[in-house]
């Protein structure tokens, strides 16, 4: 497909970095009350060996369910259908439900967003591990409780032979959030989602676990997928980005390339919409006018169409198809950017031509007043 | 956790106190008291007067109070107006049967519910869950003494394979005997317990099934039958254990209806006896009894909470 | 919902209110994510429910027929000895009682009283737990401190107990049966509405008007009351049927309604002696006293469903 080359040509190496997971047109529907909701309408995905990669988009968006999809964690009534769906070059389309559960820890870790509801409030901490230790390394006894006190080493718990005796209730969000991201070294994953792990944690803790997820990555080599709506933590810490809305992903590309030169009005808004601490200005904070839209029996069509300053007919008829961009981004937009003129993060002045929103440094107020 | 504990048993010391205070200011509402026990037609007026007055009937109240308090605790419960008898003699030869007709059904009932109430709550939404959901919700609406006497009229009258009254055949006291007139109210009381109990196990599982705990285990590969025995199972049971404390006082009043319509010799059918002779000093000793084990009942729960809930052995707090 | 049958401790409650509770926040939980009203919401819940349908279809019929019974052509004391203990045919549909007396129109005006009684029961309750969970929602402190105590003594006695030994103390009747349901179970409503009361004295708009002088009084009539509504309107039906329970086992017991008074519960008792050879007399009072009760707890979780609060956040309609 279109993205798979791009992306080869945006590496510019001849042989690339290998691909971990390949997920293309994952299609998630729950099926309620004869209702059904097209939670993810068409995603992909690309994730490359060791490479941090990171989802962002509004709640809503389907970035959750998309990953719960790939691991199998949704419920009875939802349907997963995927073109492809393939984890190191194998199809997991075709495994049956023990291989795939046999995969979720040992090959694919995911972690969740409230550490304090994620940990089984009567089981020590040690107990956790050594359960994930037997079922996906076979380790048991001392063997096991020396890799755990390992991995809660690796995570920074400090005392950990102590602490795998204790209950989690005796731990605070933060350790318990490294407590779960043991639990997912412990199995050496190929890939570690992330879901949101920060959200439900203090500033200054959320930046320790961050950056203990880098330094895995770096340590391990694990892939890290990181799903967040925070731009910030990704523009510093992620290699790539996937921006979803409405269910669908609508661009994909390099972080660098993404912020500062979007390729989709979506994305584009999204980062206008970022307050800018540096800013001298005091203007009101831009948002992003309506609504996300509803996912039972969603339109064929962009699901961007209805808040995009340049929308067209067109864009409320079809779904727009992926564009390939030389820098390697693609984006799924019924127009070409560049005829867009869309703007980034950083380009200072100019205001953003969709919906007016003032990005990087002001120069000055009275270059601020033209818009 | 020995603290959490020491300080429920002083809560509940006042409160059974305060119990015995509201039990006697009813007992002072009555138009009878015990002296009338203990009088026959034929005693003078003045005879009757000095017995009251050496009874202390004349005493303020709070004296009169204590003195019953004390009495209550060295082990002299009064007399009952109708039959003469000491109640306390005849609460001891009561209790037993009762407690041999509860704690058993009680129990079968107990793990029954555990047991059909995880399996409901595993297969939320089958056929089989929705089955169980239908007998708890009409078990909860059916009255115990209905379904007793259906079952009478089945296996009594219909069939004639179980006896209808009583606990033994006169003349025969052999344990065959007193079983099969055993069976049918144990079987009403299983009825009569099983439906609430299943209903909350049954919320329980479903409940923690919906966890974030549980999403994590299946996001670590754990299948469903790990995910079920080795999690929710601890965490549907601790509650439903510590819960058993608070039937303690089942033990004595929880079978009135069952033990009535089956002329069962227990607590019950004093009980009423007394209540529709207004025979007082028996339901007093009755009422006292039955809500010092409800605390003692929750003092219990408490207890076997501390013992069983990981949460609750460091340095205690409630729930 | 802990019954008058055997009970365990303190009144009716927990069981119910759980498995309500959740049944209604599952249902909630899944409208909410299918974007719908809570009227969509709970009338799906009601109409996925066979057994709410055809109960609560059953308890109107009945309710209906117990409401207009003095206008149908029943004689309910007209005794015939000739014909007595007849079992049901065309000229009696259920049969007559061991005085000849026309079973059916017993059954109703048994019904009648005790409908009434469980009626009168509940609102007995709900307004003196209304009262208390109101007062110590709002004035907290140590008037909440007192009044819940008070709540908690009060449940700690062994309900069935209590109510039989207070029937006792007060002349048997109608009244009194009334009276002492009523007084012995508004302990969960009140816990219920001082839980609702004290949340909705943290929003500002009560403070602000506190503020403003608008006296206490008026504050609970016009803001807490309405916002506690929905919980109040589903305690209320657990409470109905419950009362309606208790009723029937005092009555059956004796201790209840009495003669020349009848209540389900009190036919029951009387059928007792009929048993080997006249079920009908006991089976058919029973029957339908299972089918009131199982409708009005059918109507609390389609009513809970309907209250919600997480369904009523999402309410666009």
């Amino acid at each position: 497909m279109a993205a798979e080359n791009n992306e080869a040509a945006a590496m510019g190496t001849p042989s690339p970095r290998g691909e971990l997971l390949r997920v293309r047109n994952l299609r998630t529907t729950f099926h309620s009350h004869r209702r059904l909701i097209k939670a993810v309408r068409g995603m992909d995905l690309t994730v490359l060996d060791g490479e941090f990669l990171a989802i962002v988009g509004e709640s809503g968006s389907g970035k959750s369910v998309a990953m719960k999809s790939i691991m199998g964690l949704l419920p009875k009534n939802a349907e997963v259908k995927a073109d492809k769906l393939e984890f190191a070059g194998k199809n997991m389309l075709a495994m049956s439900a023990k291989e795939r559960r046999g995969m979720c820890g040992s090959q694919i870790a995911m972690i969740f967003q409230d550490p304090m509801t994620s940990l089984d409030p009567v089981k020590t901490v040690g107990k956790h591990l050594f359960e994930v230790l037997k079922r996906h390394r076979g380790l048991t006894g001392a063997a096991a409780r020396e890799e755990a006190i390992h991995a809660l080493e690796q995570v920074g718990i400090p005392s950990p032979a102590q602490r795998l005796d204790r209950y989690p209730h005796e731990f605070s969000g933060g350790m318990r959030q490294r407590v779960l991201i043991a639990m997912a070294l412990c199995c050496k994953p190929r890939l570690l989602i992330a879901d949101e792990p920060t959200t439900a944690l203090d500033v200054t803790i959320q930046a320790q676990i961050l950056d203990l997820l880098r330094r895995l990555r770096d340590e391990e080599g694990m892939s890290v997928v990181l799903i967040s709506h925070d731009l910030g933590v990704v523009a510093s810490l992620c290699d790539r980005v996937e921006v979803m809305y409405g269910g669908m992903a609508l661009e994909s590309g390099l972080v660098d390339d993404v912020f500062e030169r979007p390729r989709h009005p979506y994305t584009s808004a999204l980062l206008g919409a970022v307050p800018n601490p540096n800013e001298r200005r005091t203007d009101r904070l831009v948002s992003i006018p309506g609504t996300p839209p509803s996912l039972v029996n969603p339109l064929d069509a962009c699901p961007f169409a209805d808040r995009c300053k340049f929308a067209a007919d067109v864009c409320r008829t079809m779904v727009p198809e992926w564009r390939n961009y030389p820098s390697g981004q693609i984006a799924r937009c019924a127009f070409d950017a560049d005829a867009l003129g869309l703007v980034g993060v950083g380009q200072g002045g100019e205001p953003c031509a969709c919906c007016g929103a003032r990005t990087g440094q002001a120069e000055d107020d009275e270059s601020g007043k033209e818009a | 956790m020995a603290k959490f504990i020491l300080r429920r048993i002083l809560i509940a010391i006042p409160m059974v106190l305060v119990i015995t205070m509201l039990c006697f200011m009813l007992m002072s509402l009555a138009p009878y008291d015990a002296v009338d026990a203990m009088v026959d037609p034929r005693m003078s007026a003045e005879t009757v007067a000095a017995m009251k007055d050496a009874l202390g009937y004349n005493d303020p109240l709070w004296m009169q109070y204590l003195k019953w308090l004390q009495s209550l605790v060295t082990g002299n419960w009064g007399y009952s107006i109708t039959t003469k008898a000491a109640v306390a003699d005849q609460l001891a030869a009561r209790i037993p049967n009762t407690i041999m007709l509860v704690l058993p059904a009680y129990l079968f009932a107990y793990v029954l519910a555990i047991v059909l109430g995880l399996v409901a709550g595993a297969h939320r939404g089958s056929r089989l869950d929705r089955c169980i959901d239908a007998i708890a919700s009409v078990g909860i609406a059916v009255p115990s003494f209905w379904f007793a006497m259906l079952l009478i009229f089945v296996f009594g009258y219909l069939l004639k394979w179980l006896p209808i009254l009583g606990m033994q055949t006169i003349g025969d006291g052999s344990a065959l005997d007193i079983a099969r007139h055993y069976i049918m109210p144990f079987v009403t009381l299983t009825v009569a317990f099983l439906p609430d109990n299943l209903r909350y196990v049954r919320s329980s599982t479903i409940t923690q099934s919906t966890q974030d705990y549980v999403t994590v285990q299946r996001a670590f590969g754990a299948s469903d039958a790990e995910v079920m025995f080795k999690h929710i199972c601890r965490n549907v049971l601790i509650p439903v254990i510590t819960r058993l404390g608070m039937a303690m006082p089942l033990l004595v009043t929880g079978a009135i209806i069952t033990e009535t319509i089956f002329s069962w010799p227990g607590v019950g059918p004093y009980f009423i006896t007394a209540i529709k002779a207004m025979d007082y000093p028996v339901v007093m000793s009755i009422l006292v009894l039955s809500s010092t084990l409800v605390i003692l009942g929750n003092l219990l729960a408490d207890v076997l909470c501390c013992i069983v809930d990981p949460r609750m052995r460091q340095g205690g707090g409630s729930k | 919902m802990k019954l008058a049958q055997e009970t365990a401790g303190s009144a009716p409650e927990a069981a119910v209110s759980a498995q309500s509770a959740f049944d209604a926040a599952a249902a909630a939980k899944a409208a909410k994510k299918n974007h719908m009203t809570r009227r969509e919401a709970a009338w799906l819940a009601f109409k996925r429910d066979k057994g709410a349908i055809i109960s609560l279809s059953l308890l109107l019929i009945i309710v209906v027929v117990c409401l207009i019974a003095p206008l149908l052509p029943l004689a309910p004391n007209a005794t015939d000895v000739a014909h007595r203990l007849a079992a049901p045919s065309a000229e009696h549909w259920f049969g007559t009682d061991e005085l000849g007396r026309d079973y059916l129109a017993r059954v109703i005006y048994g019904g009648r009283v005790s409908l009434m009684v469980g009626l009168l029961a509940m609102l007995t309750s709900m307004v003196v737990g209304i009262l208390v969970g109101t007062i110590a929602g709002l004035f907290g402190g140590i008037v909440d401190a007192i009044l819940m105590r008070f709540v908690d003594v009060l449940s700690s006695i062994p309900w069935m107990v209590l109510v039989t030994v207070v029937s006792i103390l007060l002349k048997p009747g109608i009244t009194s049966i009334i009276l002492v349901i009523g007084l012995f179970s508004w302990m969960e409503i009140a816990r219920l509405v001082r839980a609702e009361t004290q949340s909705i004295r943290g929003h500002d708009f009560v403070q602000y008007a506190e503020l403003c002088g608008v006296s206490r009084l008026s504050v609970i009539v016009r803001h807490v009351i309405p916002s506690a509504f929905p919980t109040i309107i589903t305690a209320a039906t657990t409470s109905l049927a419950s009362a309606i329970m208790t009723e029937s086992s005092l009555s059956f017991l004796g201790v209840g309604v009495q003669q020349p008074m009848s209540s389900w519960g009190s036919l029951l008792q009387a059928a007792q002696g009929y048993m080997q050879n006249n079920i009908y007399m006991a089976f058919i009072p029973g029957l339908l006293i299972v089918i009131v009760i199982f409708a009005f707890n059918k109507l609390g979780n389609v009513l809970r469903v309907f209250a919600d609060p997480q369904v009523m956040s999402g309410e666009r309609g």
